[in-house]
């Protein structure tokens, strides 16, 4: 009976404020669909993480046969000694950071480089003798890589250290900025969105004020009166969150799943099952907005 | 039933208090007409019982419960004993007769078979079987009024409070409506009910507690309305009024420079 009276009511004031119960649904949908655009692509930076980090190698580039900038190869070329003492360095001073330690000779670099431009590079005919010998590192830990560097820079034969990640700080920084974006848009967005529902919930009571009125009087209790207010600003915060979470499991279908992942296949991509894992969070999200709204709201509008 | 010892209210510090005072005693199964001039504190009596206000000081008792000091949370159960009639009927527009009775019941939660037999009972006792379907704009008067008592008493209430309850109806129509109240009464129920229908406060005489400038002037145990000033006294004369634009006038400035 209760129940069943409460949810009447809920409906009769989404019907009486349609205009701006859509308003609500539309402005939670942007707001949230920029909260969960955001935290996609943070899951997007800790897939290419996982993915790259761990395929990473630093190399320690060995001094060539030519002239080199660097100080530590006045000597000439890299001496099999001056590796030797490498090797030794790092499987005592770096033995925590370094799981596996492998050389590269110029013949191995060559190779791989044929296997990799095999018309030559940018038209340049190099031969095996412009190829650099090196050591390849593989780290335990990726995030420990300036450890490793500070250690060898700058030894007898070592030309440079390499870090590959280097290679992706663009991008992540990029897809930062971009979260950094979504953030405040999204924060921009929630604030809108709880001054309409807050909005909302006013004129649903001042249009429902002789009802209200009537209830006080004969002794409904406060909750009984607020809670129709209360389920309105949830219902259409709640719709607004699922409408942003299909807008943002069909955007992952169609662009991710769809077209990069087959124009682009040798990164690892955020799926669906993302969107379904961050969609719950959304409905949070709203829930918790619309509580937000009617707690600065209904005691002023609907007091005992 | 309703008990103040020695309330007063003050709305705005500093203010003239609404009520100074007051100290009644309501007794089970009274009926109590409170009369005065328009601001004497009738009003202010009716919603220091339903713990609309708070007195500034003094205590109010109302069923047993010290209302003054009942925290937030009780005052519904406070009221689910008060049932309250109003002078301007106060019936929710877009529910028929039988909705707004019934209405009173659902927000406190009632099953569905209590309301389905207890509306029509009241609605019968107070006059208006067959007018269930009825919109309140299709009602007269009395009628609406009618139907706002029984949405006042649908949960039997041991009080009814009735803030002028005629002051929107004719002499007749009241006179129905005063008839109703008193029934009511004789069911036990404690009725107390501030108006300003003289004929009406001297035709019941039952016990009437005057009011004048918050202060109680007068509690007497079956009275009269009592004394009204005379509706046309003797106003004298006035020349505005008497004899508009002929009246003597201001004599113009003196001119300071001659030409």
């Amino acid at each position: 009976m209760r129940f069943q009276f409460v949810l009447g009511e809920v409906f009769s004031g989404l019907r009486r404020n349609t205009t701006m119960v859509v308003a609500v649904v539309l402005v939670t949908f942007v707001s949230l669909t920029f909260v969960g655009a955001g935290a996609l692509l943070q899951a997007q930076i800790g897939k290419l993480k996982d993915d790259w980090y761990d395929k990473v190698e630093v190399s320690v580039f060995l001094c060539p046969e030519g002239k080199s900038p660097a100080p530590s190869c006045a000597g000439g070329e890299a001496t099999d000694q001056q590796v030797d003492a490498l090797r030794e360095v790092i499987g005592t001073e770096l033995s925590g950071e370094v799981s596996k330690v492998w050389f590269e000779s110029k013949a191995q670099a060559f190779a791989a480089f044929e296997e990799r431009y095999p018309d030559g590079y940018q038209g340049t005919q190099l031969t095996e003798e412009d190829m650099q010998a090196s050591l390849r590192l593989k780290l335990t830990d990726a995030e420990q890589v300036a450890v490793v560097s500070d250690v060898l820079s700058g030894r007898d034969g070592v030309e440079v250290v390499e870090d590959q990640r280097a290679v992706f700080e663009p991008l992540f920084r990029t897809l930062n900025v971009a979260t950094l974006l979504a953030a405040g848009l999204a924060g921009v967005m929630l604030l809108a969105a709880v001054l309409l529902i807050t909005t909302t919930i006013r004129l649903s009571a001042v249009s429902r004020r002789k009802e209200t009125e009537i209830m006080r009087l004969v002794g409904a209790s406060n909750l009984f009166i607020q809670l129709p207010f209360l389920l309105e600003g949830a219902l259409a915060a709640v719709f607004g969150s699922l409408l942003a979470g299909g807008g943002l499991w069909l955007a992952v279908r169609f662009m991710v799943t769809d077209w990069l992942e087959r124009s682009v296949d040798w990164v690892a991509y955020v799926s669906e099952v993302d969107v379904l894992r961050i969609a719950p969070l959304l409905v949070v999200v709203a829930v918790a907005l619309a509580a937000l709204s009617s707690f600065f709201t209904l005691n002023r509008y609907t007091r005992i | 039933m309703i008990r103040f010892e020695n309330v007063s209210k003050v709305y705005a510090r500093g203010a003239r208090p609404a009520l100074d005072q007051v100290a009644v005693d309501v007794e089970r199964g009274e009926f109590v007409f409170l009369v005065g001039a328009s601001g004497s504190g009738k009003s202010t009596f009716l919603s220091l019982v339903l713990r609309e206000q708070r007195p500034t000081r003094g205590r109010v008792y109302v069923a047993g419960r010290d209302v003054a000091n009942l925290s937030g949370w009780r005052v519904p159960t406070l009221r689910r004993q008060l049932g309250v009639v109003f002078q301007d009927f106060r019936l929710l527009q877009n529910k028929t007769v039988h909705e707004n009775v019934a209405f009173a019941l659902q927000v406190i939660g009632k099953p569905r078979h209590v309301i389905r037999d207890t509306v029509p009972e009241v609605l019968d006792m107070v006059g208006l079987a067959g007018k269930e379907k009825r919109m309140p704009t299709e009602l007269s008067g009395g009628e609406q009024q009618r139907a706002a008592i029984a949405r006042a008493i649908v949960n039997r209430p041991q009080i009814l409070l009735a803030d002028e309850p005629t002051g929107n109806l004719d002499p007749t129509t009241s006179l129905g409506i005063m008839r109703l109240l008193d029934r009511i009464n004789r069911t036990g129920t404690t009725v107390v009910m501030a108006t300003h229908d003289d004929e009406i406060v001297n035709e019941m005489r039952r016990r009437v507690v005057e009011l004048s400038d918050g202060v109680v002037v007068r509690d007497e145990a079956s009275g009269g309305y009592g004394e009204r000033e005379a509706i046309l006294p003797d106003v004298g004369s006035s020349p505005v009024l008497d004899a508009p634009g002929t009246g003597t006038r201001l004599p113009a400035a003196p001119t300071v420079r001659g030409s």
